[in-house]
């Protein structure tokens, strides 16, 4: 059996800044678990650039980005097991993984840290009913093909879903010669960010037909065609609103789902919301010992917020094995209300946070001109003015521990108001 | 020149030549597509039938109830997945309570073993998700779920080891009757054999009209299902039927043997034998009709839909005798439910009636009932896995994430006789792409696995068939 003080399940950007933190903070013993051939996850595939602003204050390429990581990974000596597949964990924070050249492996860790990332929803998961040729790609997928491989996977498309990696696809066929037919949204707005519709649809008249539903793929081989229809506000197919595309490509980028297979099968608490690992202020699940960071606990916008939240798993953990996290504290939850679909972190034990306890979220609509309230056991201790709210944007705030007037099982709540409410 | 030419490798077309390959002959299976398994086969309810609904005296009847009997036996030389898990007919009401009489009385006169009716009580005992509405139902405990397609690949593997020829990518064009049997024309070749059978599912009417006038139809009904993830496979432990009522048979609410959740079929007629396309209409047609007995179904872990074409003929009955007008010519048509839980008794009752033709035939000394084992490696337990990634470092390597599927077990399904040569093929064997990703991380590496083992380039690999190209070469 192989034993580690904090063993890293993934070695993407999460898993990573996670691994360097909890060496900086004192600890030896580290491994990272990564399933594919190197080290740096999506961020390999990420050819395009806009990575690093809030970290570097520079704009890299998503490889750029995972190299400054990884070189700093290799300086510190931190190891790590490529190829390697976990198969299982426990509470007892005993891991079996795979590969070829260790053979079948348990490992002993004193705390995990669960980085594995999420996969890309598919066509099954939303029912896009039709035939089941060849040529429906996830965008991430056909992004690994043309990105990795150097492989063309088609010469029409059309893109369903106008999540960031559809958008960032949509500029990426275009710059390889296919004709992006169009961008195709369910919602009234696009789920991604704002400047990725500027910069991947507008510079390339690329149409974004919001509030439209595909609703046949032809072709028994290859994708023939597809046919999409106007919805109303209630999501319902218009008739008479069909429109026909000859396309031999379908991209889908119709959402991203935290990968949490481990975390259940370990008996972790997933949130219903994210369907990522319920955590504390400390980045820890429901198991003791067991902490999690990055896309597997929600999905982020940014590869930055990424890093920020794993960086504070990773001293966490390192906190958790030096003893220096309190587990004896009060514990309060956090509670998303009106126009909020979630909040990070689910609990807060209050004797552990520092000058202040930072809050993640996103909302559930596209909102103008609103306040984010925030109350604790409906007391309003903050109000912050957002001119403009969407879903496909992160949201943060900040608590100033001084405010933190709480007793144990108190809730925080934040929710929307509208200006002059 | 062949002895025997079997059209058609479905679980039927494979069943037979198995059968067949028992026997001193010549034989060749021939298929249109890329691979076995690959028309009806592959998209249908997976279910053996206990063979309580069947009309006494029919052919349906009698094979579903011999069949049934005989699975156990051939998964087990074949390696096949199969569970024995009982079928439970659900009555809400008095009226379907008097169907469950009559299916039971019908099961007691097809001769079905234990099937007993239970009460209310009984029945949420044994499945505590069903709606409280029941109020009884029909229990019979030899009904069983198997793997269809895996089952007719590992039936053609067998095949092959056993003498017989496969020959995919062969569409029949046309039939002529020469002197010592029939030539049948394929894009490829010309194939000629003595005796003909026709197992050509959906297309048996168009291939027995090659050779004779029309003497019976196909009609392609479709059925429309949704399979769920494996993390609620356990939503019920039998397989779960309505019963029967005017309006239509219901649907049925199944685990896989894999673990997954099956919903479904609906029942449509459609004109084009190749429609295999979902619709958002009948998709939802399903899930309304399975809420009527289990409303707790969790429809968002839906990981796919699929549809599948039942070949049903004009007479209701299957269709198994020589044609009257081409002598040597055997019709196994019209092969619609139950003729998966029939599949077995069908071989052994054509066989018998080639036997009948021929006048006697010559059974093999050296026939090898068994394939070999088949490695599935989250089966092993610890040590077992340590030790196998020692013998073969392949073994080692995750392919597939959703259902831990190695790169070994993938190299296998593509070295085995009748192996696998596409994508889908892989898919259907092992299973990677089968899972929740549906081949989104795995499909990549699944086509550079085929391309490494077949010495081919990866723009050669398709998915399905030969015009179901993946990447632009």
């Amino acid at each position: 059996m192989l034993t580690y003080e904090i063993v890293v399940i993934g070695g993407g950007p999460a898993g990573l800044a996670a691994a360097i933190e909890a060496k900086k903070n004192g600890i030896e013993s580290i491994l990272i678990i990564e399933r594919d051939g190197e080290l740096g996850g999506i961020l390999q595939q990420c050819i395009h650039n806009g990575f690093g602003l809030h970290v570097f204050k520079e704009e890299l390429t998503g490889p750029e980005y995972a190299e400054k990581f990884i070189h700093e990974l290799k300086q510190m000596g931190i190891a790590y097991k490529l190829d390697t597949m976990v198969l299982d964990i426990n509470k007892d924070k005993e891991i079996h993984a795979i590969n070829t050249i260790d053979g079948f492996m348990t490992i002993k860790a004193g705390a995990v840290i669960l980085a594995m990332g999420c996969r890309e929803r598919t066509r099954g998961a939303i029912n896009i009913p039709g035939t089941r040729p060849a040529g429906i790609y996830t965008a991430g997928t056909a992004q690994r093909f043309v990105n990795m491989e150097g492989h063309k996977v088609g010469k029409r498309v059309v893109i369903l879903g106008s999540g960031d990696i559809g958008l960032i696809m949509a500029r990426r066929m275009t710059l390889e010669g296919a004709k992006v037919l169009a961008v195709v949204e369910l919602m009234p707005f696009s789920g991604g960010l704002t400047r990725n519709i500027v910069q991947c649809l507008e510079d390339y008249n690329i149409p974004l037909l919001l509030s439209h539903t595909l609703t046949e793929i032809r072709g028994k081989d290859r994708v023939e065609g597809i046919v999409i229809a106007k919805v109303d506000e209630n999501k319902k197919i218009i008739p008479g609103t069909e429109q026909e595309f000859d396309c031999d490509t379908l991209l889908l980028s119709v959402g991203l789902i935290p990968e949490n297979e481990l975390s259940y099968n370990a008996g972790i608490e997933l949130d219903p919301i994210t369907y990522g690992p319920t955590v504390n202020e400390a980045m820890e699940t429901s198991v003791e010992g067991i902490f999690a960071c990055g896309n597997v606990v929600h999905v982020h916008d940014l590869v930055d917020f990424v890093t920020q939240e794993s960086r504070r798993a990773g001293k966490n953990a390192a906190g958790y094995i030096k003893k220096e996290i309190k587990k004896e504290s009060q514990t309060v939850h956090t509670h998303p209300e009106k126009g909020i679909r979630y909040i990070v972190p689910q609990r807060v034990r209050i004797a552990n946070v520092g000058q202040k306890l930072d809050l993640f979220m996103r909302v559930d609509n596209v909102y103008q001109d609103v306040y984010m309230v925030v109350k604790i056991n409906d007391k309003e201790i903050k109000r912050i003015k957002k001119k403009h709210l969407a879903p496909g944007e992160m949201e943060s705030l900040e608590i100033q521990k001084d405010d933190l007037v709480c007793e144990e099982g108190s809730m925080i709540s934040i929710l929307l108001e509208k200006e002059g409410a | 020149m062949y002895d025997v030419a079997v059209i058609g490798a479905g679980i039927i077309g494979t069943f037979v030549a198995r059968e067949l390959s028992k026997y001193d002959l010549k034989i060749v299976l021939i298929d249109k597509e890329a691979d076995v398994a690959n028309g009806t086969t592959k998209a249908n309810s997976a279910i053996v039938h206990a063979g309580y609904d069947a009309l006494p005296g029919t052919l349906k009847a009698r094979l579903n109830a011999r069949g049934n009997t005989l699975y156990d036996q051939v998964c087990k030389q074949l390696d096949v997945p199969f569970k024995r898990i009982g079928s439970l007919v659900i009555a809400t009401n008095k009226e379907e309570m008097d169907t469950i009489k009559v299916l039971h009385r019908r099961g007691l006169k097809n001769c079905i073993p234990a099937m007993k009716i239970l009460t209310k009580q009984e029945i949420i005992k044994m499945e505590p998700n069903l709606n409280e509405n029941v109020i009884g139902g029909l229990y019979a405990p030899t009904a069983g779920i198997v793997s269809p397609w895996e089952l007719a690949e590992a039936l053609a593997e067998n095949a092959v080891d056993n003498g017989v020829e496969l020959k995919l990518e062969r569409e029949v064009i046309d039939i002529k009757k020469i002197e010592e049997g029939y030539c049948i024309y394929t894009k490829a070749e010309n194939i000629s054999a003595r005796y003909v059978i026709n197992c050509a599912g959906v297309y048996a009417d168009k291939i027995n009209e090659m050779v004779t006038s029309k003497t019976f139809t196909i009609h392609p009904r479709r059925g429309q299902y949704n399979i769920l993830d494996k993390s609620v496979g356990n939503l019920v432990n039998h397989v779960i039927f309505q019963a029967p009522t005017d309006l239509g048979k219901g649907v049925l609410v199944a685990p896989t043997v894999h673990g997954n959740l099956l919903v479904g079929p609906d029942t449509e007629d459609i004109i084009d034998k190749e429609n295999t396309a979902t619709s958002s209409e009948r998709i939802a047609l399903i899930r309304k009709t399975a809420r009527k007995t289990i409303d707790k179904i969790p429809f968002h872990k839906t990981i796919t839909s699929f549809a599948g074409l039942r070949a049903t003929p004009d007479t209701g009955d299957f269709i198994i005798q020589e044609a009257e007008e081409a002598k040597g010519f055997i019709n196994v048509a019209g092969i619609e439910s139950p003729g998966l839980s029939a599949a077995p008794a069908i071989a052994e009752y054509t066989v018998d009636l080639l036997k009948n033709l021929v006048g006697s035939l010559k059974e093999k000394t050296d026939f090898k009932p068994e394939r070999r084992p088949v490695l599935r490696f989250m089966e092993l337990n610890a040590e077992e896995k340590a030790a196998v990634i020692k013998k073969d470092p392949r073994y080692g390597r995750i392919i597939c994430r959703c259902e831990s599927i190695t790169e070994g077990e993938i190299v296998d399904a593509i070295h085995r006789s009748a192996g696998a040569r596409t994508v889908d093929a892989i898919k259907r064997r092992v299973r990677p792409g089968m899972g929740r990703c549906q081949g989104g991380f795995c499909g990549p590496r699944v086509m550079e696995i085929l391309a490494r083992e077949l010495g081919k380039d990866i723009t050669e690999i398709v998915k399905d068939g030969p015009k179901s190209y993946i990447l632009i070469n």
